[in-house]
């Protein structure tokens, strides 16, 4: 809890460091904020887990680890907005403060043990990107981004707000435990209000991670938002909706397996294959990333799909290694797009020559993303599959395998690009120190992930 | 001193050394001198190692224990050739380039490559060959990438997805296993254990046949060779078919076999057909190539055919063949591909109507181009002989047709060698051919070892035999096919 409190406080306070003009103190006083609050959920590590405030939220391993692990990748992204936020605007500490909001939801919606807090949590979390989305006022594509996430957004907090009404209609309860017993007890008898209650949750929930066919707002929002805005998006916000999804489903919805997972399974096998085909058809890298973060969330329902003991190691070490090569990908993108001018493939021409490690490591992210051996991403695919084919869901590994390989057609595209093909001016990009250190943590973390995996594949 | 895990790593070493070097003479020598290394120390594993059929100098190390994953390497008779054919033919290869200005980091890929390679021979957990198999996958995509033809982008990624395509099915095959293992584990001697019903076995199969078939490659998943070894560098080419295509038939003989044989009852006919298809149809398409590289990569579908074929009707004879074929090809075809490059570098082209006439002007050349040759097409007291006469003769248990098409190889092999060799070597010195260099120096003393070899094992091939025939007689005697 007192990770979600120094957060809130630290939100304000980057506000009030904002009107005293105190621009160079923003980024330090928010990765200091980070660490604390890093710290405070550390010390929970080996505490039994109780529901507090009521059994409003449980810090347990689960929400532990995913509360590390997005306040890890936020305090990447926010390194890499040093320089960033300053060419789009002059007041660059609402930028932080609501970058700190909306992971305050995130923490929320991981920790979450009370349906009212999962919607809170979503709320915050949403409703600061809404802001983010459309920070470039003059930006049409921003505004565009911001106004289709929010119409976008509204429509499925709508859905998860009734489903969790009709949970609570035939339940009584908003707390998980109670659902969960409710369910137990009543099991064979559950009136249709309480399936219906689960089919509008599927549908907010697949809203907010982007999964087929709720998934239209995301490559407009993703191509829209500013670069950095979009990195956030697509790894710690998703990372939090994919941990809520999971959480949700697994302490309540555990016995009624029967009734979701063929909605699941055809979810999945289209957000896969929508994502993927899509992606190939892109010219810009950008749009290509924000396809491919569809086909990935095709891949991470394979962990709510199987619910074993092994399902939630899986989602995270699939949401590390996801957020890790993302931030990665993402980070070169915006030092290209600001040296060249575009986000187009083209703009990658001739970097393996001028900037060999940065080609370097944008490689190693492209291969994390295919799911190539000694990568992160391979194990985190590796894993997700494992589960599937435990529970005999062979066909659908099979087809996951058919988009694996169409995802090297547009992942090695920007390899090629940069390493096969000449470009016109080849001068050597320079990059400042805090984007050296981002992209050297995700590479080695990417390395280290992909090699070495075992101290997180059992953490939960 | 035996330690297999340092083996593995020594070229990892290399490689990142190389990363860092950018002046082409010194990255030659650090190359040279660290697959030199690695050759060395494989001599103390052949010298202790104990011809018999279990598996020797084992390391087995948790790897990722919370999913069952262990390092577990190994050595037997039949992975011991295929790891010395490995390690000797990385330093020639890279001899082969003492020609040419290249960087550090091309070394630095074959080097990588190479343990990828390694990891795939000696690899008893079936996680770790999958890792293996793929991370020996990319370093020879960016080699062709980087230094290859023209039309590198589009073959290159071809051969890419059409690769990984095919390792993404055994992976699948691979899980598949795991989940059937009570113990939760990889290791070889689980999966064998397996005790799978019959249409199980069948998907097996094919994931595990498709993945290997694209490798060697059997016909209809050869579409990507030609193309490939064209466009790659030369030594890309002689990674990609000296050593990287007995992948998938070491594949065969270790993992899709014994793990499957009720499948093999089922299809392996249709694989043995498959293989003598190809012989049939590469080796026609071989005798109408112009273009030397191509004939040559055709010409190593069909041979690779052949063994394909030795290995599926599973015998003693068969297999031995395989096992010593897959060292002869390595060798013969790493001499034919530097000769073509030799020579096409010198004219210019690849054509073969361009050329002619370097036997007057080329007296060296022309001599190791014909025992190479003999070697490839398989004349008595050459390397070749020895191989294919034990694959016919196992062939011929599966029955007497299968032989004589098999046997086609021998001969449409004969044909289109010499016509090549003809075509290149003899007839009128034109004008280009008339400067022509001879052979000297880093490439004599490649071809000089090449041709020992061929001699070599053509005149006394059985301690190479003797390494493998404890290792594949106890093979065919525990895992029985059906047919």
């Amino acid at each position: 809890m007192s990770a979600i409190i120094t957060l809130s406080l630290l939100a304000i306070l980057v506000l009030y460091l904002g009107i005293f003009k105190l621009r160079n103190a923003l980024l330090s006083v928010s990765l200091i904020g980070l660490m604390a609050a890093l710290v405070f959920e550390l010390r929970l590590w080996n505490e039994e887990a109780e529901p507090i405030f009521n059994g409003m939220v449980l810090f347990d391993k689960f929400s532990l680890a995913f509360s590390i692990l997005i306040i890890f990748i936020t305090g990447l992204i926010l390194l890499l907005s040093k320089g960033y936020f300053d060419k789009i605007s002059a007041n660059i500490a609402e930028y932080y403060a609501l970058i700190i909001f909306s992971l305050t939801g995130a923490l929320l919606v991981v920790s979450f043990h009370n349906l009212s807090m999962l919607f809170i949590g979503i709320e915050i979390m949403s409703v600061a990107l809404y802001i983010l989305a459309g920070i470039r006022k003059k930006d049409l594509a921003s505004n565009e981004a911001s106004l289709k996430y929010f119409l976008m957004g509204a429509f499925s907090t709508g859905f998860l707000l009734f489903g969790i009404a009709l949970l609570y209609g035939a339940s009584a309860s908003f707390d998980l435990t109670e659902i969960k017993n409710y369910v137990t007890t009543n099991s064979g008898q559950l009136p249709a209000m309480f399936y219906a209650g689960i089919l509008f949750l599927i549908v907010g929930l697949a809203f907010k991670v982007g999964a087929a066919p709720f998934h239209f707002w995301t490559p407009d929002v993703y191509d829209g938002s500013p670069i950095l805005v979009t990195t956030f998006m697509s790894t710690v916000v998703k990372t939090a909706a994919f941990a809520g999804f999971l959480r949700l489903f697994i302490t309540c919805f555990d016995q009624l397996q029967s009734f979701w997972v063929p909605i699941l399974l055809v979810m999945i096998i289209i957000t896969l294959f929508i994502g993927n085909i899509s992606a190939l058809v892109q010219l810009s890298f950008k749009r290509m990333l924000a396809y491919s973060s569809i086909s990935h969330a095709g891949y991470m329902l394979f962990a709510i799909l199987n619910m074993g003991v092994q399902a939630s190691g899986a989602m995270l070490v699939y949401a590390a290694a996801y957020s890790v090569a993302s931030v990665l990908a993402f980070a070169v993108l915006i030092v290209v797009k600001r040296n060249r001018g575009s986000e187009h493939f083209e703009a990658f021409n001739g970097l393996g020559k001028s900037n060999p490690l940065m080609a370097l490591v944008l490689t190693l992210s492209m291969l994390s993303l295919a799911g190539i051996p000694l990568t992160a991403g391979f194990i985190g695919k590796f894993m997700m599959f494992s589960e599937a084919l435990s529970n005999l869901h062979i066909a659908l590994v099979v087809l996951a395998a058919i988009n694996a390989a169409i995802g090297i057609f547009y992942y090695f595209h920007v390899i090629i690009n940069m390493y096969f093909r000449e470009a016109e001016i080849n001068d050597q990009i320079s990059i400042d120190m805090n984007y050296k250190t981002v992209l050297f943590i995700a590479a080695a973390l990417t390395l280290i992930l992909g090699i070495y995996p075992d101290f997180l594949t059992h953490l939960i | 001193m035996n330690n297999l895990a340092l083996l593995l790593l020594l070229p990892v070493f290399g490689a990142l050394l190389l990363a860092f070097v950018k002046k082409s003479g010194t990255a030659k020598s650090i190359a040279l001198i660290f697959s030199v290394l690695t050759l060395a120390l494989t001599v103390p594993f052949l010298v202790a190692f104990i011809p018999d059929a279990s598996k020797q100098f084992e390391q087995n190390i948790p790897w990722i224990p919370s999913l069952g994953i262990h390092f577990h390497i190994g050595l037997d008779g039949i992975s011991l050739p295929l790891v010395i054919l490995t390690n000797g033919l990385v330093p020639l290869i890279i001899l082969s380039t003492f020609g040419q200005q290249q960087k550090g980091g091309f070394y630095a890929l074959m080097l990588f490559m190479q343990t990828g390679l390694l990891l795939v021979f000696t690899a008893l957990d079936a996680f770790l060959f999958y890792v293996g198999w793929e991370i020996a996958l990319i370093p020879i995509y960016f080699i062709c990438g980087l230094w290859g033809g023209v039309n590198r982008i589009r073959v290159t990624l071809k051969f890419f997805i059409y690769t990984f395509s095919g390792s993404l099915l055994m992976l699948i095959a691979i899980i598949y296993l795991y989940t059937q293992v009570p113990t939760a584990n990889y290791e070889l001697t689980s999966f064998y254990e397996l005790d799978l019903d019959e249409k199980t076995q069948r998907y097996i199969f094919w994931a595990f046949f498709v993945a290997f078939a694209i490798k060697m490659p059997l016909f209809p998943f050869h579409t990507w060779q030609p193309d490939t070894y064209v466009e790659a560098p030369m030594a890309g080419t002689m990674l990609l078919s000296g050593i990287m295509l007995k992948m998938g038939v070491y594949g065969l003989i270790r993992w899709l076999i014994p793990i499957a044989p009720l499948g093999v009852s089922q299809y392996g006919h249709l694989a043995m057909i498959l293989a003598i298809i190809g012989i049939v149809y590469a080796s026609i398409i071989a005798f109408q190539q112009q273009d030397l590289k191509r004939l040559i990569a055709y010409s190593s579908i069909a041979h690779v055919g052949l063994i394909a074929a030795g290995v599926f009707v599973w015998n003693v004879q068969g297999l031995q063949g395989a096992m010593i074929q897959m060292v002869n090809h390595g060798i013969s075809v790493i001499g034919l591909f530097f000769v073509v490059e030799i020579v096409s570098r010198q004219f210019g082209s690849r054509e073969m109507q361009h050329m002619g006439g370097i036997a007057k002007v080329a007296p060296r050349l022309a001599i190791v181009f014909l025992i190479i040759i003999l070697g490839a097409i398989g004349l008595p007291l050459t390397n070749g002989f020895i191989g294919e006469f034990l694959l016919l003769m196992g062939v011929y248990q599966a029955g007497i047709w299968t032989a004589i098409f098999a046997g086609l190889t021998i001969i449409l092999g004969a044909v289109y060698m010499l016509r090549m060799y003809q075509g290149v070597m003899l007839g009128d010195t034109n004008q280009k051919a008339g400067i022509f260099r001879d052979i000297a120096g880093s490439e004599l003393l490649v071809f000089a070892i090449l041709v020992a070899l061929i001699v070599g094992i053509g005149v006394y091939p059985k301690p190479l035999l003797h390494l493998s025939e404890a290792a594949v007689s106890n093979l065919v005697e525990q895992v029985k096919i059906g047919y």
